[in-house]
């Protein structure tokens, strides 16, 4: 195989890679948010089933969780899957395994603030979703920053998991070439790449950071 | 007419009695002070007065629409709709400020304006450029709080207040979070209001700023007024409470 093309799959892998990182947050950090409603919930049925929920995405490996999705619905329920439901199944098991992680971080980022500016806002007139979107929620997303950015280092990891399903993503193709070719050069193209990848996260992160530092 | 009128106010927090049976009326253009010992239930009775805090018993009434009013032996709260009116009739000035940290000072000011009352961008701005003149922030409109003083963020905090031009302006010891020196120019604020005439309720612990600007000082403790009355009537009372508590302050001193 020639370097040339060898480049070209890893490439190919890098995209999915990062299609996998996107969709997951794009999916995740919304979901997340809802689920610490529920973590929140007055309604303790509400409150009960989303701390279960939370409990079981930490409290079990990733890997499991993605092998169950993607073989439940034909395993359990005799539902033939086509081959695009292996992408489908990836985001699903890394969207609702990340909403569980941020569901945390909202919930201790909304219960850390101070109860003098709901007080303010009501008095204020500002009705509760107004509080919450224009009062609450840019506060609560400047201290989470830091938690965050953590998880979404992890998740650049993570998405390599997704080769126990054989999706076609950058770390699956690197170690096929390998073992085809034995060579270890993919393998450490690999690892520049997830390098690189993060340290553009942490400088994003970073970015943002530094945008949200005029006020304390 | 009335603009507040609280009658037989009654509080508990877990059985704890605040409030005890606490009737006051408010009428426009009237300074009312509230002295008392700490714990004695100042500051439940204006979040009650300000709907912070439902209340357990008796009635709340602004201009004479009922916000409040008791029903068999429980409170019954008027509709979102007539509580959403009522709640534009009074501000509240907190004693920690409760500034908005990710606005600027022109933003706290004008952002219930704009997005709760419904104002124009442009008539906001002017409101809160006049309120700024006036109380000596012009210079800090681009401002965020944590760039001021404490004595600068209370004034912010007073001029979010009065830019919605409520009738009648509380404020829970405005002063207790700062130092000395930026006191006076909090309660300078305060006596210019009140030469305006603006109706206002003050919790405080400075004396001989409530005996300037009241024309009537109420005194409590234990949940109940103990005594009340303009500040000579106040000052020259036979009232064992009173007196301890004023000995007790000026020992403090
Ligand atoms: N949210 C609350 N829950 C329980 N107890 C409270 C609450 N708010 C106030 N209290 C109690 O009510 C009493 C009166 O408090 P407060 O009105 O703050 O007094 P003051 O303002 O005169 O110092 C105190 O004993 C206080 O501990
Ligand atoms: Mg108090």
């Amino acid at each position: 195989m020639s370097i040339q093309m060898m480049l070209l799959q890893l490439g190919k892998g890098m995209l999915v890679s990062v299609e996998i990182f996107a969709l997951t947050l794009l999916f995740s950090l919304p979901l997340g948010l809802f689920v610490s409603f529920g973590r929140m919930s007055k309604n303790g049925i509400v409150r009960g089933l989303t701390k279960a929920y939370i409990s079981l995405m930490r409290g079990t490996p990733l890997m499991l969780q993605l092998l169950i999705i993607y073989f439940g619905p034909s395993l359990l329920f005799k539902i033939r899957t086509g081959t695009e439901y292996r992408f489908v199944a990836v985001i699903i098991a890394f969207s609702i395994n990340y909403a569980a992680y941020f569901a945390e971080i909202y919930r201790s980022g909304i219960e850390s603030m101070p109860i003098g500016q709901y007080e303010a806002a009501k008095v204020l007139g500002y009705s509760k979703a107004q509080t919450f979107v224009k009062i609450i929620l840019p506060q609560v997303i400047k201290r989470i920053l830091p938690s965050v950015t953590n998880e979404i280092i992890t998740l650049v990891k993570d998405t390599s998991l997704a080769f126990a399903i054989a999706q076609a993503e950058m770390f699956t193709i690197a170690k096929q070439i390998a073992a085809a070719q034995t060579t270890i050069m993919p393998l450490m193209i690999a690892g520049v790449f997830y390098y690189v990848f993060n340290f553009i996260v942490a400088l994003v992160m970073e970015r943002v950071e530094k945008a949200l530092s005029y006020y304390r | 007419m009335e603009l507040l009128e609280m009658q037989h106010v009654k509080k508990e927090f877990n059985g704890l009695k605040v409030l005890k049976d606490i009737s006051l009326s408010v009428s426009k253009g009237e300074v009312v002070s509230i002295i008392g010992p700490s714990g004695s239930g100042k500051s439940t009775l204006l979040r009650c007065a300000t709907m912070l805090e439902k209340m357990d018993g008796g009635s709340l009434t602004y201009m004479g629409e009922s916000a409040c009013w008791e029903e068999g032996d429980k409170c019954v709260y008027a509709s979102k709709a007539k509580l959403k009116e009522i709640h534009k009739c009074f501000g509240l000035v907190f004693q920690n400020f409760n500034l908005f940290p990710h606005y600027s000072v022109m933003k706290n000011i004008t952002d219930a304006l704009i997005s709760v009352d419904k104002i124009s961008k442009k008539e906001a701005e002017e409101r809160a450029l006049v309120l700024l003149a006036k109380l000596g922030l012009s210079d800090k409109k681009d401002a965020y709080p944590c760039q001021l003083s404490g004595g600068q963020q209370q004034r912010v905090s007073i001029a979010r207040a009065l830019a919605k031009q409520p009738q009648i302006l509380f404020f829970d010891e405005p002063t207790s979070a700062l130092d000395p020196e930026l006191t006076a120019e909090v309660l300078k604020v305060i006596k210019e209001l009140a030469k305006e005439h603006m109706t206002m309720i003050i919790v405080t612990h400075e004396m001989q700023f409530a005996k300037e600007v009241s024309d009537r000082i109420i005194f409590m403790e234990h949940g109940v007024i103990q005594a009340q009355g303009s500040p000579e009537e106040l000052f020259d009372m036979k009232n064992e409470r009173l007196k301890e508590f004023m000995g007790h302050l000026s020992g403090n001193l």
